[in-house]
């Protein structure tokens, strides 16, 4: 039988969404308060969805542990109470939720091998979310 | 084709144990969930059926019947009780969420009248949640 597992992470962090492509009247007009050089900040919501058989043994589709334990070390520990412009992923990259996600998916996808990765969401705030479920999807 | 979606909400406990194991392993693999007096949650449960829209009466399906149903096959049978030791899914089956998502849809797959199941949903906390589709 295959299930999905979703868990959901907190994490707090700061950004400016700002385009070095843009000139100022078009970052300003683009981005509006978000491009505030000062930046702001987020209570960051990630759910991460796995899937897979549930294995007869142990009732799992993936022990919790072992994903709490992954999460915890290779994204909150990499995100939380950082700002993002910061990090080098977002050194040539706007740190948009949209990018965010595609980097905290790829991340799971590249080095969680317990389950299989479905999709990675993030609730920026509680009145927006941002999914990606990999490329072609 | 329209989806309906329907919460409700049950409180019950649970231990994680298999006895194949040995006590070691099963402390390791489900840590404090093995704790033998068992823990307990409230579960939300959210039932997606879909169908066409009854040109009569509007509906996709008679709310009041799925509420009904899943009552009867899924809270009176959980809600306010030790998994483990009262449901029959459970009585050689670990209850984890995974586990009690298929025993849901197992329930109500074949109790519907009109609608057809489309997902379980479990919570065992805000947390924590496994989607079923009846997939093998």
């Amino acid at each position: 039988m295959k299930a999905y597992l979703s868990r959901r992470y907190l994490f707090s962090a700061s950004h400016r969404l700002h385009s070095e492509a843009m000139s100022q009247a078009e970052n300003q007009s683009t981005y509006g308060k978000c491009n505030n050089p000062h930046g702001h900040g987020h209570n960051y919501t990630v759910e991460v969805t796995v899937s897979g058989q549930v294995d007869e043994k142990t009732g799992m589709v993936c022990n919790l542990a072992d994903l709490d334990g992954f999460i915890e070390r290779e994204v909150l520990a990499r995100y939380d109470h950082e700002n993002l412009n910061t990090l080098p992923e977002f050194s040539q990259e706007v740190p948009t939720t949209e990018n965010l996600c595609i980097h905290i998916y790829e991340i799971v996808q590249r080095s969680f091998h317990q389950a299989h990765l479905e999709r990675v969401r993030i609730e920026e705030t509680m009145m927006n979310s941002f999914e990606y479920a990999g490329e072609g999807s | 084709m329209v989806y309906l979606t329907r919460k409700a909400e049950f409180s019950a406990s649970h231990v994680y144990h298999n006895p194949e194991f040995t006590p070691e392993e099963n402390r390791r693999v489900f840590g404090k969930c093995n704790n033998p007096n068992g823990h307990g949650h409230n579960y939300t449960l959210e039932v997606t059926v879909k169908g066409e829209v009854d040109p009569r009466s509007g509906f996709v399906v008679d709310l009041k019947q799925l509420k009904e149903t899943m009552h009867r096959e899924v809270l009176d049978a959980m809600d306010h009780r030790f998994l483990n030791k009262e449901v029959p899914e459970f009585l050689h089956q670990i209850p984890t969420t995974e586990n009690i998502a298929i025993a849901i849809w197992q329930r109500l797959a074949t109790k519907l009248a009109s609608a057809k199941l489309h997902r379980v949903r479990v919570y065992e906390t805000p947390d924590l949640f496994v989607d079923f589709y009846g997939e093998a």
